[in-house]
């Protein structure tokens, strides 16, 4: 890590790391009265780390010159292993949340281990800590070969890396100590927030930087969309994120919209969270790692580009089909549910063009557990864009809305699709950055698949059937013309369903575990010096260029 | 032939950027924006009183806690709901919440209207063990409240930030916001007066928790459950109205 950083990069790290704990300190001392104050040690704690790791390398010899001529990777390997441990911290937690509706009492009498502030440290550890650094891990591979460009400093990557992960254990310490916003996916406070936008910055630079200094005349379709994930979500996380803190020594600030202007700047948040993080980010790594292991190429060339540029419009039109029915005025929750449903074409002509990708492969896909995991990852992806367009309908929306369907819609996609093609690109990935043949245990992926799949599959098929009989229950009338359910009937019919998903999470997490092992077994392969050339890591165009350094 | 447009655009990295962040921004200019502008947004409410310092606070714990996860306070414009919760919840009723707690998801029910439903007594039991009450209920215990000492030395400091957002507390409201949120909680105490002053005759001044000698996170989060849906009267003159 530090060895392969120049003196001067090494010196600016110092710097950086200096200020970063000064800030911790400061907080620290402004907020001791308050759990910022704790957030403050951790922040200090977490640079100190840091500058003792730099220091300790500090006299290692620079690395030669002639690291300009490959690609610059060590980033993209800490940041594989980093997003193994949050999938399984983040499943972890989602289990135990799962767990908890089923048999309440699960838990320790202490506020860090109730539901409500466990809740979001699953949300945001597999969307942000999973999701979050496979996106990051996997742009700056894609974003290099994509563009025959290697990155433009060895330093930024690494602010951008840990950056966001301090984040991440910002937003996760914090709601274990209450510290929420309460919107959301947008649950961090104030501070992490500012330090996520500064972290962001840095990010886009990288990527402007990189495509600047491109050997490659044209952008490559996975880079629009990794450049629309982070445009979109610094615009979203900036304006949803408005707010004034009670003092500079308390956590808690209060957002600078209410009510109804509230809601509808949360939910155009938190739907184009969906549309940007979890959709767009991984629909570049899609159309890198899909056609790279199918070894064909993308399909059609302007389907891509309806379908980018009609994610990019549309999503943002579709929040308010969160807030039907309320007191959000109609004509916006009309807009909302039209653009929903004319979502649906740019969203099934990606899923259309991955899978028709595939069409001359699919050979492949049925010997290829990784390239199955991909295939899999684009039918889930056509499967819940159909089902949120339908649930989007104000008639669908007054029986699925406060329901579980919305749960087991978000993780036909969250685990369908998003978890899918991100273990799909990392069993790509990872023999090729520890220069192997193969993973490690090519069979472990096949257990991970089915046990993903089988998983994914419980978990939905319970949430539909919990979520349909408690829209139903609630709106069902006896002969007499009164409602025939109170609503503690309709939470007692769930009991069988909350431990059908408990079981489900669990298939999901073990195929997470057991993918954690595979990676860490082929690291290891690697680090004992079984050395095989991976024929596989070229520039998408022109394969016979050598890496052209950056001038 | 000529040069397929998008050949051009995909060659200019600058002009990319600035592509997405036009094409994204125009759905959120045109459904945000209006809603400021538009009066008829939200309804007039001349009845309309703030949160006391003690159900901000409540408020607050509520928000910590994460009770928004489960409950929402958003009664739709549906009929089964009208009659399982009351009247349908209005714009006017949430303008002064940074942020809405409208909620998206009901493993429990919707609280909009839970304000007085119950007595204090209930919502402590309940807090402290919902299966006391609910044998059925999944909602996790929260003994810690009635342990916890109420933190409201700094209330003024929230209310001061509230203002800065655009809720029309006043200096006084500002300046008494820790005795305000002592008195609300001890009738007998001489602070309790000046909270009727400040927030009118109709404010709940009670001893929340149980337990006079101390002011507990308990006592400020039931002062916040039992003005839920009373701070206007507005919804159901709406639904009068309307019948």
């Amino acid at each position: 890590m530090v060895s392969g950083l120049t003196v001067s990069e090494r010196q600016l790290s110092l710097a950086v790391l200096t200020m970063l704990a000064l800030c911790g300190l400061a907080m620290a001392a402004a907020g001791r009265a308050d759990a910022l104050g704790v957030h403050g040690f951790i922040v200090l704690a977490f640079s100190l780390g840091l500058i003792f790791l730099v220091i300790s390398r500090y006299n290692d010899p620079e690395p030669p010159e002639e690291r300009l001529a490959h690609y610059y990777d060590d980033p993209t390997r800490v940041g594989i292993v980093l997003t193994m441990i949050w999938a399984v911290v983040g499943m972890f937690f989602g289990v135990w949340v799962a767990a908890l509706l089923a048999w309440p009492d699960l838990t320790f009498d202490a506020g860090w281990a109730s539901f409500g502030r466990l809740r979001p440290v699953h949300t945001s550890g597999v969307i942000f800590g999973f999701g979050g650094n496979a996106l990051i891990a996997t742009s700056f591979h894609v974003l290099q070969r994509t563009s025959r460009a290697r990155l433009p400093d060895q330093f930024s990557p690494w602010f951008v890396l840990i950056g966001y992960n301090l984040f991440c254990v910002l937003a996760a310490s914090g709601y274990l100590m209450g510290l929420t916003q309460s919107k959301e996916y947008a649950e961090p406070e104030w501070y992490a927030d500012i330090w996520l936008v500064i972290v962001w910055v840095v990010y886009f630079l990288i990527y402007i930087r990189t495509l600047q200094r491109r050997k490659e005349p044209h952008i490559y379709v996975a880079n629009w969309y990794y450049m629309a994930f982070i445009l979109v979500v610094a615009v979203l996380h900036i304006v949803n994120n408005l707010a004034v803190p009670v003092s500079f020594g308390h956590a808690k600030s209060y957002s600078l919209f209410s009510g109804v202007q509230d809601a509808m700047t949360q939910w155009w948040y938190g739907h184009n969270a969906v549309a940007f993080f979890l959709t767009s980010g991984f629909l570049g790594m899609m159309y890198y790692y899909l056609p790279k292991r199918a070894e064909r190429p993308i399909f059609s060339y302007r389907l891509s580009i309806i379908s980018f540029w009609g994610i990019t419009f549309m999503y943002m039109w579709a929040g308010s089909h969160h807030l039907h029915y309320t007191a959000l005025p109609q004509w916006v929750q009309t807009l909302g549910m039209t653009f929903s449903l004319v979502l649906l074409v740019p969203s099934w002509a990606s899923a259309g063009n991955a899978l028709a990708t595939l069409n001359g492969a699919w050979d492949k896909v049925r010997t290829d557990a990784t390239l199955r995991f991909m295939m899999v990852a684009a039918v889930f992806y056509g499967l819940s864009t159909f089902e949120g367009s339908f649930m989007a309908i104000r008639a669908v929306n007054s029986l699925s809305h406060y329901t579980d369907w919305t749960v087991g819609h978000v993780h036909a996609g969250a685990l369908g699709w998003v978890a899918m093609i991100t273990f799909g690109s990392l069993y790509a990935l990872v023999p090729w950055m520890w220069k192997q043949q193969r993973m490690y245990s090519p069979k472990l992926v096949e257990v991970h698949f089915w046990l993903a799949l089988t998983g994914t599959i419980i978990y939905v098929f319970a949430m539909w059937n919990s979520g349909i009989i408690q829209g139903l229950m609630w709106r069902t009338y006896n002969d007499s013309g009164t409602l025939a359910y109170s609503f503690i009937d309709s939470l007692v019919a769930m009991h069988p369903y909350y431990i059908a998903r408990t079981v489900g999470g669990l298939f999901f997490l073990a195929g997470a575990i057991v993918a954690s092992w595979n990676v860490w077994m082929t690291i290891r392969m690697a680090r004992t010096g079984q050395h095989q050339e991976g024929g596989a890591d070229v520039p998408l165009y022109g394969r016979a260029d050598a890496v052209q350094a950056g001038e | 032939m000529k040069e397929f447009f998008h050949r051009k655009i995909e060659r200019n990295a600058i002009g990319f950027v600035l592509a997405i962040v036009g094409v994204a921004s125009i759905g959120g200019i045109v459904e945000i924006a209006p809603l400021f502008t538009i009066s008829e947004t939200v309804e007039e409410a001349p009845d309309m009183r703030l949160y006391t310092p003690l159900e901000l606070a409540g408020r607050n714990i509520y928000i910590r806690e994460g009770c928004y996860a489960c409950h929402s306070q958003m009664i739709r414009t549906l009929r089964d709901e009208v009659e399982r919760y009351g009247p349908f919840s209005l714009a006017v009723e949430s303008q002064y919440d940074h942020p809405m707690l409208w909620g998206s998801k009901r493993t429990g029910p919707d609280l909009a209207r839970l304000g007085e439903k119950y007595s204090d007594a209930w919502h402590v039991a309940h807090l402290i063990n919902p299966r006391d009450v609910v044998p059925e209920s999944v909602m996790p215990k929260y003994g810690w409240l009635m342990r916890n000492e109420l933190k409201y030395d700094d209330l003024g400091l929230h209310l001061a930030a509230q203002r800065k957002v655009g809720v029309p507390y006043t200096d006084e409201m500002i300046a008494n916001a820790q005795w305000d949120a002592y008195g609300q909680a001890n009738p007998d105490s001489n602070q309790a007066q000046g909270v009727a002053e400040r927030y009118g005759e109709a404010t709940t001044i009670r001893v929340f928790d149980g337990d006079p000698a101390r002011i507990t996170e308990m006592d400020a989060l039931v002062a916040y459950l039992q003005i839920l849906g009373r701070l206007t009267d507005a919804a159901h003159q709406s639904a009068a109205v309307e019948e």
